[in-house]
């Protein structure tokens, strides 16, 4: 049956509007979330949906998918004025959505989870014909998963190639994803786009939201740029380009530290080590990584990348440097010390700082106030008898803030009240208040807008030129190319290739990645 | 990022509201009860009247009550302590009777101490007799082992048969009546009692307890840690606080509590070790501190409330010879109501 699904995606001819947003608006409370936006969505076209945190990028997508309704404007589907009241509605219209958490259910199989999204299923399901209809559209679109996989075991990539699966089998026509590369390998994402020019191609419209200028020169047809609530313009197919981008995106004030040297940089000479890795070794449990052999040196003044697809044991390396993962062999050094069996307390107390990924859920707790977590893993240094000595805390925290030149918060309301960017920034001043000698820096930039990723970036920068020593584990290797001095490539827990700055090409580090060769170490 | 989203889980109603809600599910528990009473053919407002008369317009009635509520403080603090670091302590009876226990062993062992001697004595046996109970489930669950909701829930049957073990064997009174319970403590043993009445030291101790459980979660470095533990575990064990200590910690103290509680009883009511030492205490300080949400003033209330609708139980089997677990229907009804909100948890 996969000819039906054709037909309806053909109905409208490429290039006609399938969606048209007129005049929206939508406000908070004191914020006007949305406001006289226009948006046009064609048929056989990608539409980048680019802007900072809080832009209004989301609040326009659920006005499209019927998920908020706007205060005023209007949206057309085909022509004709749509009353999208619910995302049920919106999916009878064949607009359909895939959202940053993926609505999947961890236990059950690749094939019931879609058939769970189809509402025109009989109540006996032939699992034949919709495990048929999955492989037909896995096929032509590039989205192979295995229907009687369970989504569990499935991989980041693979759960998201089964939310547009269950979007393209329930007839949708226009589909919209929210940040979908946030989550995926640089691989993953080129497959993505891949899927992208598919679905072009067979007349369907994408809305892809992002705040990464690369992806959207790399596979938008049409670009919409929105700041503060408000279309700051658009550009046609071939008219963008980054410049014109960041100063749409930001006004005439661009992101911090975007001027910053990129290339190889004068280094003091070989300083000492900080952090030593001699053949250390860790077991895995349940889904983790089991980490073989690893040998690695992190100097004073200098930035060490890892790079490596998701799951090849990143995680597991930072909690094994941080102390939270028990040594199953070889040793640890901190500063020349022993330090293989050391307690995380006992790591930060010696100067190890720890920039996570997502604070809320590592570093951060959400229903505590800013000072209280500002507090949390100090270790000793602001406790007086059984109390704190809070006055103390907060002058070193406001020093550090200065240093920083990040905005001092209010500290009084809990902390999970924050925006992304601006918990990310409160969680580095608490790490950087006491002069770290080490920073794990674990996907530090993952989900941050561009202006606070650069000055994440910016701060390993100073940290590193300030004689500290800083271990970047990341999959972005745009940003490991920025700033590592040597770059590691971990596969399967085990490093499989080590490159001076300068001395690597993308492409070979690809390949390491994905395990395709060893490498000579150079 | 769905910043509005994170908001809507923080803050806490205000006490005025608060007071209102507790208000309002006592009405309606209290209406609904009535028609339990209607059909069992008794008249609601006369019983409810003979309740207010026999508590609360009653100097002994209002000294009872007191009495009771001695126990659900400390047992509703052993829950609402560990609660804050998301621990589930359904071991309160257990701890209770180990408190007891461990008091008994001291008062009877040392009968001949001095007053001020005796009674620390017996008050840190009670205490540390329930905090080594509830510090098992805490071991276990800071292993990794075993739930601490089913490792205490579990232990609360071991306690009773150990304290039956003493009475009937070992510290059986064998001069006084048929009844199993060991002879009687020493004078030296007994908690002083205020104003010829029932009520005794205990109280004070356990108002102590919920200031101290209040002064330590709020006040101190270490409340700080353990709300971080009940906040975000992950984020804890990640900045380095010792999580499992915290959780042995933590349960011990909420279980010493507990083991103040039967130390109160057995010391300050009974003036001896007997079994059925507590109707339930362990099981409604539970109900207390999840309905209070963990709060110090909301624990007062509802143990005081629940001292009430106790009492009530006792006023009705002698004035309206309704059997005394007909008052469980009222406890249950509230509950029900409670549940029938959005449920929320203890110290969250």
């Amino acid at each position: 049956m996969p000819g039906r699904e054709a037909s309806v995606a053909a109905a409208v001819p490429p290039g006609a509007p399938l969606v048209e947003v007129r005049g929206v608006s939508k406000r908070y409370g004191p914020v006007l979330a949305n406001d006289q936006v226009d948006l046009t969505l064609r048929g056989g076209e990608v539409h980048a949906l680019l802007g900072e945190n809080g832009a209004g990028k989301s609040t326009l997508s659920k006005i499209i998918y019927g998920f908020t309704r706007p205060d005023a404007g209007a949206v057309r589907v085909a022509g004709e004025p749509a009353a999208l009241r619910s995302p049920r509605d919106a999916r009878a219209l064949g607009i359909g959505m895939v959202f940053q958490n993926f609505m999947l259910i961890p236990a059950m199989t690749v094939l019931e989870n879609i058939a769970l999204f189809l509402t025109d299923l009989p109540a006996v399901v032939r699992r034949e014909a919709v495990a048929a209809r999955i492989r037909a559209f896995g096929e032509r679109f590039g989205l192979h998963v295995d229907p009687s996989a369970l989504v569990r075991q499935l991989s980041v990539g693979d759960q998201q190639k089964v939310e547009i699966l269950k979007l393209l089998l329930a007839r949708a026509r226009v589909l919209i994803l929210d940040e979908p590369t946030k989550v995926l390998a640089p691989h993953e994402v080129e497959a993505l786009f891949r899927v992208f020019a598919a679905l072009k191609a067979e007349g369907y419209a994408i809305l892809f939201i992002t705040h990464k200028l690369r992806e959207v020169l790399a596979c938008a047809d049409r670009i919409t740029v929105m700041r503060q609530g408000r279309v700051a313009g658009g550009f046609g197919p071939g008219e963008a380009d980054a410049g014109a981008l960041v100063r749409l995106m930001f006004g005439e004030a661009g992101p911090v530290g975007d001027e910053a040297p990129a290339g190889p940089e004068a280094r003091p000479a070989a300083a000492g080590p900080i952090l030593e890795l001699l053949g250390a070794s860790a077991r895995a449990v349940g889904s983790e990584t089991a980490l073989t052999g690893l040998d690695l040196c992190v100097r004073a003044g200098e930035i060490v990348g890892v790079a490596g697809v998701s799951g090849s044991g990143q995680k597991e390396l930072g909690d094994l440097i941080l102390g939270l993962r028990p040594l199953s062999g070889g040793s640890k050094r901190l500063c020349g010390e022993d330090a293989s069996s050391w307690s995380i307390a006992r790591m930060r107390e010696a100067g190890v700082a720890f920039v996570p990924e997502d604070p809320l859920v590592m570093a951060a707790v959400p229903g505590m106030s800013v000072r209280e977590n500002l507090y949390l893993g100090t270790g000793r240094r602001y406790r007086k008898g059984a109390g704190v000595r809070w006055r103390a805390l907060e002058a070193a925290m406001a020093e550090s803030f200065r240093a920083l030149a990040f905005p001092v918060p209010r500290l009084d309301p809990p902390i999970g009240a924050l925006s992304g960017g601006n918990l990310q920034r409160v969680v580095i001043a608490r790490e950087m208040a006491h002069r770290p000698r080490l920073i794990v820096a674990l996907y530090p930039t993952r989900g941050l807008d561009v202006r606070s990723a650069a000055s994440v970036r910016d701060l390993l920068r100073r940290a590193r030129d300030g004689g500290g020593g800083v271990l970047l584990i990341s999959e972005d290797l745009d940003e490991l190319a920025e700033l590592a001095d040597r770059l590691f490539v971990l596969y399967a827990g085990a490093f499989r290739g080590c490159f001076p700055r300068g001395g690597w090409q993308t492409g070979a580090v690809g390949r390491l990645m994905t395990g395709e060769r060893e490498a000579d170490h150079g | 990022m769905a910043e509005t989203g994170r908001l809507s889980a923080l803050g806490s109603a205000p006490p005025v509201r608060a007071a209102l809600r507790y208000g309002a599910i006592t009405a309606v528990a209290l209406a609904a009860f009535a028609m339990v009473l209607l059909l069992a053919g008794k008249d609601p407002l006369r019983a409810y009247a003979d309740t207010f008369s026999y508590t609360l317009a009653n100097a002994y009635g209002f000294s009872e009550l007191l009495v009771r509520m001695t126990p659900l403080l400390l047992t509703a603090v052993a829950v609402a302590l560990p609660s804050r670091l998301g621990l589930i302590n359904v071991g309160g009876e257990g701890q209770l009777y180990m408190g007891a226990w461990l008091a008994s062993a001291g008062a009877l062992m040392f009968p001949g101490l001095p007053r001020w001697q005796l009674l620390p004595l017996v008050a840190l046996l009670g205490f540390i007799g329930g905090a080594v109970w509830a510090a098992i489930p805490g071991v276990l669950r800071a292993a990794r082992l075993v739930n601490e909701t089913i490792a205490t829930l579990l232990l609360n049957y071991v306690a009773p048969l150990i304290v039956s073990y003493f009475i009937f064997g070992p510290w059986r009174d064998v001069r006084g009546s048929a009844y199993p319970q060991s002879s009687a403590f020493s004078e030296a043993a007994r908690l002083p009692s205020f104003f010829d009445t029932r009520v005794h030291g205990g109280l004070l101790i356990a108002l102590a307890a919920l200031l101290a459980y209040w002064l330590i979660m709020e006040k101190t470095r270490w409340g700080v840690d353990m709300r971080a533990i009940g906040g975000n575990p992950e984020a804890a064990r990640r900045l380095g606080l010792p999580v499992a200590a915290w959780i042995v910690i933590a349960l011990a103290i909420g279980g010493g509590f507990a083991g103040l509680a039967g130390m109160g009883e057995a010391m300050g009511i009974h003036g001896r070790l007997r079994q059925g030492l507590s109707p339930g205490y362990g099981f409604t300080g539970f109900l207390i501190a999840w309905l209070a949400g963990g709060r110090p003033l909301g624990i007062l209330f509802m143990a005081f409330l629940f001292a009430i609708i106790t009492s009530a139980g006792d006023t009705l089997q002698i004035t309206q010879g309704l059997p005394y677990s007909a008052i469980n229907l009222l406890l249950a009804m509230i509950l029900f109501i409670v549940l029938a909100r959005r449920p929320r948890k203890a110290g969250r």
